[in-house]
């Protein structure tokens, strides 16, 4: 008989064996809220738009502090698996879900606890924005947003009191550019692989992610129209990385980059002057004074979103500060936060209390800035007359053509991806 | 079984290790060979007895009308980067130990040489990775003086994201790996037998190859093993300093777990485990280091 043995079992055998000769002190893997006072939350993520103000002033509002376990996209999946008594709660993307849900270690989030839960964006739990349809390809969180019930491992087709993840941030990714060395417009996904850039071209080196991009510029290009871009055929998948592979075989690409900072890097050295790069890269290449532009694409948007999960034994007190946090992360402060780096908050409403007008006006409106508009940090992001990079929130969000994915054929692309790096 | 033969307090001492040894390296290392052997699913591994992640590794791999195998061309560009940096590493570094054990003779110049040696490692390895840019890169300082001089007209690209930054990182680094052991061979060498091939009426070049080599070997060899298995298993100085687009097996490996493909991942460390232990069982042969020490 084939028993299925889950990673989280395996690790649970392997550390009482371990555990047994070590002693059991030295192994983490206990809840961190027993103690009546001063609840610490244990948060898994990616933290990139986290900051020590966040910390601060979630203590002074709510006396909850968090304590924050910094990892990348892949590992904080990798550790729900493996270790999922080792966070409170997990910052994680809904592209992740169908892998994730089917373990069951995450438990189903209860929207009657959530506040807010109506001021959520439609853009999440109806795939619209402002009453009109966004596209849908790929892993929309609209599609693994809801389960059939607490405890489920199957997603409902329709709204349920029970969800995935409680959304919180949001973001249009496209490609960015060195307008000062390119000097003439971009409009298509198409010139990534243009020959003009030879050699001067980047891509992601993250599989599940630079397969979205990479398709965005097959499309483009007029070679294939994908029936469904985030869940490629095999067939599919060796036409993209075939056309990849032979761009990089002539010399199209500087490098591949894998980590944020590496992104920056490149761009800022001008080793590469059009790449795949998310909004705080931009961000970072611009406060060294350096002209990048996040350049909106006739073809649209690659979108992303992220929201809390909690592991599935969760209960009791630990559940109501974890709820307590969430709706303390969705009662707007954040929400201003995140919306001042260039993500989208989850609930609009509340954070535009937390916006000052001219602020408002140029991140979510698209008007041109009328005072110099700062990060959370204090830099000059843009000044006075300059519009945010692909305009207002209705124009950026209602351009999305596809979210990040993971496919049914999952196992294969990532071998494929694997052989175009090594051609 | 000689440690049998020793006074038993004696083989207490290595208990510790030992255990240490067994529990992080040895039974890690069976559930990876074992695991290598399962089958997997996005979010679990399920025991099994198959080879398909083997025989993947190998697909295509003996039909020699297509372009070589990706597993192949792996191996071959790593053997490859192995070769020319155990090359260098073992000149400079053989040069450089011959220099701070026959010309410098105070002991705290050795010491203070020594640990200029050291400096490439008092920065994390990102941040020196990351610092090739502004040296080597297409408005770097190298090709800001080639282009001021005249000596070329447009900026060389191969100087950084190639096959030679990649030599050239790993140069940099592991040459100390062949330094230390060189160094001490060189230091245990009896000056008198020097002094005797001297007076045989031995030249310097003599000397050095028919005295001073002969007697470096297991300090080669230990450096060599050093270098030979980090190079081989390594994927961050491939992957920062080729721009990632030269493949390594240990990115391959590091792609396959971050996917959570582990027995794939499992399958090809074993591979790599075996071909690197190949290689220095291959090297030990030609000397017998146990004996030497």
């Amino acid at each position: 008989m084939k028993k299925s043995l889950t990673r989280r079992n395996m690790l649970k055998t392997s550390t009482a064996a371990i555990g047994a000769v070590a002693g059991a002190g030295l192994l983490k893997g206990f809840p961190a809220i027993h103690a009546a006072d001063a609840p610490v939350i244990r948060y898994l993520g990616t933290a990139v738009n986290m900051g020590d103000a966040v910390q601060k002033r979630l203590f002074d509002d709510t006396g909850i502090k968090v304590k924050f376990i910094v990892k990348t996209t892949d590992e904080v999946v990798k550790t729900i698996f493996t270790q999922p008594n080792s966070f409170d709660i997990v910052d994680s993307e809904y592209f992740s879900m169908p892998k994730l849900v089917p373990s069951g270690n995450l438990l189903g989030m209860d929207t009657k606890r959530i506040k807010e839960w109506d001021n959520v964006t439609s853009a999440f739990t109806k795939g619209e924005v402002a009453g009109k349809k966004i596209g849908d390809q790929g892993t929309a969180p609209k599609k693994v947003m809801y389960l059939k019930g607490a405890k489920s491992k199957e997603f409902a087709s329709e709204p349920t009191q029970f969800v995935t993840l409680i959304p919180t941030v949001y973001n249009a990714d496209t490609l960015g550019i060195r307008p000062d060395l390119i000097k003439r417009p971009i409009s298509s996904w198409a010139e990534l692989l243009n020959p003009e850039f030879k050699g001067k071209a980047s891509i992601l080196n993250i599989p599940s992610i630079g397969i979205m991009d990479a398709a965005m510029v097959v499309e483009a290009m007029g070679e294939y129209k994908y029936p469904d871009k985030g869940n490629m055929t095999k067939e599919e998948i060796d036409l993209t990385m075939k056309i990849f592979t032979e761009a990089k075989k002539a010399g199209q690409f500087r490098a591949f980059w894998s980590d944020f900072n590496e992104s920056v890097n490149l761009m800022a050295s001008g080793e590469v002057v059009i790449q795949s790069m998310w909004s705080p890269a931009i961000t970072a290449v611009r406060t060294k004074g350096i002209p990048c532009v996040y350049q909106p694409l006739k073809e649209g948007y690659r979108a992303w979103a992220a929201g809390f999960g909690l592991p599935s034994t969760t209960k009791g007190r630990q559940a109501d500060i974890c709820y307590e946090f969430i709706n303390w992360y969705l009662s707007g402060w954040v929400g201003a936060y995140l919306n001042r780096q260039g993500y989208y908050s989850a609930v609009i409403p509340t954070a535009k209390k937390y916006m000052e007008a001219y602020e408002w006006d140029y991140w979510m409106m698209g008007k041109p800035a009328t005072a110099d508009i700062m990060s959370p940090e204090g830099k000059k992001l843009a000044s006075k007359g300059e519009v945010r990079d692909g305009g207002s929130y209705e124009a950026r969000m209602g351009g999305v053509a596809c979210w990040n994915a993971t496919m049914d054929e999952n196992k294969y692309m990532v071998r494929k991806w694997n052989e175009m790096i090594a051609s | 079984m000689k440690f049998l033969k020793l006074k038993p307090s004696v083989g207490l001492l290595s208990i510790p290790y030992s255990l240490i040894f067994i529990f992080f390296f040895f039974i890690p290392l069976i559930l990876t060979f074992i695991i290598s052997f399962w089958d997997y699913n996005e979010y679990s591994i399920i025991p099994d007895f198959i080879f398909e992640n083997y025989s993947y590794i190998f697909k295509d791999c003996l039909n020699f009308e297509k372009d070589m195998c990706v597993t192949f061309k792996t191996y071959l560009s790593t053997f490859i980067f192995c070769f020319i940096t155990w090359f260098f590493t073992l000149i400079i570094g053989f040069f450089v130990a011959y220099f701070l054990a026959f010309y410098v003779n105070s002991i705290t110049w050795q010491i203070v040489l020594f640990l200029l040696c050291t400096i490439p490692f008092w920065t994390s390895n990102v941040i020196r990775m990351i610092s090739w840019i502004p040296l080597l890169g297409r408005n770097g300082l190298v090709n800001d003086f080639l282009l001021s001089t005249g000596l070329v007209d447009a900026p060389q690209e191969w100087l950084l994201y190639s096959g030679f930054s990649i030599v050239l990182a790993f140069v940099h680094l592991y040459t100390l790996f062949m330094i230390v052991p060189i160094f001490n061979s060189m230091m245990r060498i009896d000056k008198s037998i020097i002094e005797a091939a001297y007076d045989n009426g031995a030249n310097g070049l003599q000397i050095l190859w028919n005295v001073i080599i002969p007697l470096c070997k297991p300090g080669i060899v230990i450096g060599s093993i050093f270098v030979i298995t980090v190079v081989m298993g390594d994927f961050i100085t491939i992957g920062i300093m080729g721009g990632q687009q030269i493949p390594s097996i240990g990115k391959i490996i590091y792609v396959e777990m971050s996917y959570l493909q582990l027995p794939a991942a499992a399958a090809n460390a074993v591979i790599l485990l075996a071909l690197t232990l190949l290689i220095i069982w291959i090297m030990t042969k030609m000397i017998d280091i146990r004996k030497e020490l």
